[in-house]
């Protein structure tokens, strides 16, 4: 009897019969939200652009950006979009073990991204930008700051599958569950190519406009 | 993330599982769509009733010249909450409980694509309304106008504008998590043979709604963020005199509040588009033209935004665009007009009354549409905006047009979701009386926008020859009232009789009149299978070559019917759950901690977590 | 008794439209008395009557559907089953398109023709929205008033609009609306200042006054006369009372008023109430107001501040505090007890004022016309 619930469970009701468009619907709801919170960051981008080199007093961009060291805490970030390439692969395969190894460096390399980001903000402060100094650490801080959210979810969702995984929880079966918080960190590595282009690489001078 | 469910060998949740699906628990726990319906409805329902007060409170303030029974400070509050209490707390969530219960229903499901996302839409939605409405007791509710522009939002002490920013954001992510939800439901939990042109235009436009609020809803997400940053922790993104932007709040709030206009308004058109063909014995008239400026409407709605903001200063250029793309989205505003004029042609009218409210809608959003027209007009708009021009303009498109809308959709589904019809002679004496009410409330108040009164001022002098109409509006809105009081008296009246359990009493077209009324937990005994547009109708009605058509002998509407013959072998239906609740009541805690006390919003991402987690172990059936 | 009814509804009807066309309508946009009003209702009445025409349409085709096609008794079977008609769609695609582009060429003229740039030579006068009153500026004549805006007639008036906040002082005469930083420092200027909306519906449409930005806006009065305007967008607690009046007059007229204002105020006869109503003032009222003229024991100009308004030529003004106040005595005895009681949120405070004093300072405030 047990079993039969069983496989009742695996395929909830949703999809008792095979979708309209023959995605799941889990994926399709993720690919909606993700493109909705792509107007979030739209939005947040545009304030910061709108902001720029409006700022009537210091610190200004120039003053404060170390450029190298968020160039290594972004490659951080992208490698662990690969980590986690490697994590669905492995599964896929069937291979529960490295499975997990790549879901735990795909998490550490998260975490290394926000302990970058955590004393990058502590050396800024130090240096006299704080969220209400002016516009720019203003619009900086909460633009980068909301990433840094995304990415600390994304870390928190990877651990939930790693704990998973170790309660024998999470085989190939499960392998979407995977696929749907890769498609979130793979979305999270995008996004902040783009911050990092707009608000690092291209330059804005050190005064106002 | 969320929708991960697992399988185990019994649930591991730090709750024991409910199992009631009948009493007054099983409503706390339920994820049946159905039911989440008719929470959102009877809820919406309610803080329209609380609206609805504020609205008299402003009218008698409003009576006579020169009164101040209402001071300008509770003036303030009253028309902000006015505002956000019908956009937000009514019509939004009116038309969710309609998308909610019918939608699934409609394509031939069994529930929503994550019912228990669903119920967590709706607590998240509650706790909204109740968080915001909460702030009167707290501090002062909301009083910078539901448009709240900044810096007169930043600037005010009381607490009002906090919670406002707070709530507006809880109310958000229940919507967006509700637009993902019945988006994928639409797009992919449709019945084998229901291809996207055979859904009934209602459905269509809840597609197009949901994907209105999922792309308009994070946009002013930020604006709220930058709005309670503002006000809570002293940044300045609307500070002008640190180098911000007052402007930008209202480019965020418009890029927002206007589609969100259509998705207040599309909802009540896709029900007239079901309405009218049911009353006129006719298939809906240029069913794909009806679709397509509905979608039309939905893009188009995106790129007209600063049509609010003529008087702002954006230059002439930018006032030349927006003027001539307004202009534009009155073409298929239009087509929607003249395809429902033509489903009426040659039809036979018979004036239910959910057909009524039908008409009403389009003799009124007609109203509604010709003096959006004359926004469009730049120079026009710039004596009319901020007037009681615009007043009357909106509510004949928000209130003669949704309200309406919605009031048919009431009456025509009531049968359905409730088994008993409402009262037609009471129904009737409802509408005639909204019907003038309305009219009196509002007609007059384009005469007073255009005399000079402009919006949101607390009392005027008697020297600008303005009292005669404001009288006359005032005593319309109670007119309104007692209408409203009308429907209640009816609604609670058809509960006292005996169920008749008709399955199809209008002799509909569409799928939800195919089960049983009320229709049982899981909709459809049989998943229906879908031979065209209207396929109930056909089911009963067959066209001869010649355009005659003649009713299908019974017996011979085919196997798909559900008819409830083979109810012996069972249908798993997802089991109810503490977990959205829990999980949803996270959001407020946090909203009260970030007002009050931080170790709140540790308690309230606690809670969160925890309803996320036992979500996640749980199965969703059992 | 059908006559009787009919009579009813009849008087009924003319009492409406006489109501609705009352002659004390002052701020009326169905009134335009100027240029730059005249547009704006040019165009509208166009809009309206093919608005009108439209309406008419298309309520008469649902009117007449509903007769025409309405159930009835003993109509058996089911109307023929129509599902549209693609000719008919594309006609009413393209007729309203076709209307609307006929709307829309006078439209986009009449949008650049009110944002056009003043020549040399023009009129110009500063617009400043305060919470909740208005500051008026004439840079070229040097005169400050409030809430009483005076124009000569049949000129075209270059209005400059910008927002300020109470955070105004240090400034002796805002010789320059400047919203931006002046010279780089943190604009002062701006300060608490919110958005409000000019509009003075008989002279022009509605401009709005944003603070960290300059609007402009132009009026002009076909004939001398008083037209009143107010605050039309939403500015806080006395939104409803931040109101203004327009004084047009013949061009002479307006030289004399001009003259009249570029006039400091009158000394106060030594020993009299007003000369106690000065010192009252010089006192208690300096720090936020200003009156020029206005002389210390030893002869000095004393200068207040321009974040509450010049009073210079107070007497002279028809209405005070935001022009929700008639100018009289009493008004003043009333305002000045306690202002906050009078208009909510006011930011002039309690002063804790004696009768006595209040008397003298009215007396002081009468001399200064």
């Amino acid at each position: 009897m047990a079993t039969i619930e069983h496989a009742d469970a695996r395929h909830p009701v949703a999809e008792e019969h095979a979708t309209s468009t023959g995605l799941p619907n889990t994926k399709l709801a993720m690919w909606l939200f993700l493109a909705s919170d792509c107007l979030l960051f739209g939005a947040l981008i545009s304030t910061y652009v709108l902001y720029r080199g409006a700022s009537l007093v210091g610190p200004y961009p120039d003053d404060v950006f170390d450029i190298p060291y968020t160039s290594v805490s972004s490659f951080v970030l992208l490698a662990s979009s690969l980590t986690m390439v490697l994590a669905l692969a492995a599964l896929q395969r069937g291979d529960v073990g490295r499975s997990r190894i790549w879901l735990l460096a795909t998490a550490m390399l998260g975490l290394t991204f926000v302990g970058g980001q955590v004393y990058e903000f502590t050396a800024f402060y130090h240096e006299g930008l704080t969220l209400t100094t002016n516009v720019f650490g203003t619009s900086f801080y909460v633009l980068t700051g909301f990433h840094g959210t995304h990415v600390a979810i994304g870390i928190l969702m990877l651990l939930t599958l790693l704990w998973l995984s170790l309660g024998g929880r999470l085989g190939p079966e499960r392998v979407e569950a995977v696929e749907l918080v890769g498609l979130y960190w793979h979305f999270v590595d995008i996004v902040w190519i783009v911050i990092f282009t707009v608000v690092y690489l291209i330059p804005t001078g050190s005064g106002p406009a | 993330m969320a929708s991960v469910s697992v399988p185990g060998e019994r649930a591991r949740g730090l709750l024991r599982r409910p199992t009631a699906t009948t009493g007054l628990w099983s409503w706390f726990t339920t994820v049946d769509h159905k039911k989440i319906g008719i929470l959102y409805g009877i809820t919406a329902f309610g803080f329209f009733l609380v609206g609805g007060v504020e609205a008299l409170l402003i009218r008698v303030q409003l009576a006579q010249p020169d009164q101040s029974i209402v001071s300008p400070a509770v003036f303030n509050e009253l028309f902000t909450m006015h505002g956000v209490t019908m956009v937000f707390l009514v019509v939004m969530p009116l038309s969710a409980a309609f998308f909610n219960y019918l939608i699934p229903l409609m394509i031939g499901a069994r529930d929503v694509a994550f019912p228990r996302l669903n119920a967590y839409s709706y607590w998240a939605f509650l706790f909204a309304g109740i968080f915001i409405y909460s702030s009167w007791f707290l501090g002062g509710a909301p009083n910078g106008g539901w448009f709240g522009y900044p810096p007169n939002s930043v600037l005010d002490p009381s607490r009002g504008m906090t919670f406002y920013a707070l709530g507006l954001l809880i109310a958000g992510v229940a919507s967006t998590v509700s637009a993902v939800n019945l988006a994928v439901t639409v797009i992919n939990m449709r019945a084998p043979g229901m291809t996207l042109f055979r859904m009934p235009v209602f459905v269509w436009m809840g597609l197009v709604v949901q994907l209105l609020l999922a792309f308009s809803l994070p946009i002013v997400t930020i604006g709220l963020v930058e709005l309670l940053f503002d006000r809570r922790f002293g940044t300045h993104f609307f500070d002008a005199g640190a180098g911000g932007s007052p402007v930008l709040w209202q480019h965020l709030f418009w890029l927002f509040a206007h589609p969100e206009v259509y998705i207040l308004v599309l909802p009540a058109m896709g029900i007239v588009s079901e309405i009218l063909p049911v009353f006129s014995r006719k298939p809906l008239f240029g069913y794909q033209f009806v679709v397509f400026s509905g979608i039309a409407i939905g893009f188009i709605g995106f790129g007209v935004w600063a049509h609010h903001m003529f008087a702002v200063g954006l230059g002439p250029i930018a006032n030349t665009a927006f003027g001539i793309s307004t202009m534009i989205i009155a073409v298929p505003t239009g087509v929607k007009i003249f395809n429902w004029l033509g489903t009426m042609w040659r039809g036979d009218l018979r004036f239910a009354t959910p057909m009524l409210f039908a008409i009403g809608f389009i003799a009124m959003f007609v109203i509604g549409g010709l003096s959006g027209v004359s926004h469009a007009v730049v120079p026009s708009d710039y004596q009319q905006t901020d007037t009681y021009y615009i007043v009357a303009h909106f509510h004949y498109v928000l209130f003669g047009g949704a309200i309406f809308g919605l009031f048919g959709g009431l009456y025509y589904w009531w049968p359905k979701v409730f088994g008993r019809m409402l009262n037609e002679r009471w129904g009737k004496v409802n509408f005639w009386i909204m019907l003038i009410g309305f009219n009196m409330t509002f007609g007059p108040m384009h005469v007073l926008g255009l005399q000079g009164m402009p919006r949101r001022i607390q009392s005027y002098p008697a020297s600008l020859g303005l009292t005669f109409w404001n009288l006359v509006a005032t005593i319309g809105a109670f007119l309104i009232a007692i209408g409203v009081l009308v429907f209640l008296v009816n609604a609670v009246a058809s509960f006292r009789r005996a169920k008749e359990m008709v399955a199809d009493p209008w002799d509909a077209r569409t799928l939800e009149w195919a089960t049983s009324s009320p229709p049982p937990e899981h909709n459809f005994d049989e998943i229906p299978v879908v031979h065209s547009l209207d396929d109930l109708w056909h089911r009963k009605y067959a066209e001869t070559q010649g355009g005659r058509v003649v009713p299908v002998p019974a017996g011979g509407s085919g196997e798909d019917a559900g008819d409830g013959g083979h109810g012996a072998h069972a249908i798993h239906m997802p089991g109810p759950s503490y977990y959205p609740l829990v999980a949803s009541l996270g959001l407020p805690i946090i909203g009260y901690g970030i007002i009050f006390n931080w170790w709140l919003v540790a308690v309230g991402l606690v809670v969160t977590l925890a309803g996320f987690y036992g979500w996640i172990l749980e199965p969703s059936a059992e | 008794m059908r006559r009787k009814t009919l009579l009813a509804v009849g008087l009924l009807l003319l009492t409406a439209i006489a109501a609705a066309c009352a002659p004390n309508a002052t701020q009326d946009t169905l009134q335009p008395a100027g240029e730059f009003a005249r547009k704006p209702y040019d165009l509208f009445v166009v809009v309206f009557w093919v608005a009108a025409f439209i309406f008419v349409v298309v309520e008469g085709a649902l009117i007449f559907f509903i007769v025409r096609y309405r159930h009835r008794k003993g109509r058996e079977g089911i109307p023929p089953q129509v599902h549209g008609n693609t000719r008919l769609e594309i006609a009413w695609t393209i007729l309203p398109a076709v209307i609307l582009a006929g709307i829309a060429v006078p439209t986009v003229t009449t949008i650049f023709d009110l944002a056009r740039e003043p020549e040399p030579g023009t009129m110009r006068i500063d617009v400043l929205g305060h919470q909740w009153w208005w500051e008026f500026a004439y840079p070229e004549e040097g005169i400050v008033t409030a809430n009483e805006l005076h124009i000569p007639t049949g000129e075209p008036i270059y209005l400059r609009l910008c927002a300020v906040g109470l955070a105004y002082e240090g400034q002796a005469s805002p010789s320059e609306c400047q919203p931006g930083p002046p010279d780089g420092a943190v604009p002062a200027l701006i300060g608490d200042s919110v958005v409000h909306s000019f509009w003075v519906p008989e002279l022009a449409g509605t401009q709005d006054v944003v603070p960290g930005q300059t609007n402009y806006l132009w009026i002009e009065a076909d004939e001398p006369g008083t037209y009143t305007g107010q605050c039309k967008e939403f500015c806080g607690l006395s939104h409803a009372f931040m109101k203004f009046t327009v004084v047009a007059h013949t061009p002479s007229d307006f030289a004399r008023w001009v003259e009249q204002n570029q006039a400091p105020a009158p000394i106060p006869e030594p020993g009299s109430d007003a000369a106690a109503g000065a010192e009252i003032f010089a006192a208690q009222c300096i720090a936020c107001h200003m009156v020029d003229g206005l002389l210390d024991a030893e002869g000095e100009p004393i200068l207040g501040s321009n974040g509450a308004p010049n009073l210079t030529h107070f007497a002279a003004r028809e209405c005070f505090a935001g022009c929700m106040l008639e100018t009289t005595d009493e008004n003043l005895r009333r305002w000045l007890a306690d202002p906050p009681a009078v208009k909510a949120g006011s930011k002039m405070p309690d002063l804790g004022l004696s009768g006595e004093q209040i008397d003298q300072l009215i007396a002081f405030l009468n001399t200064l016309r």
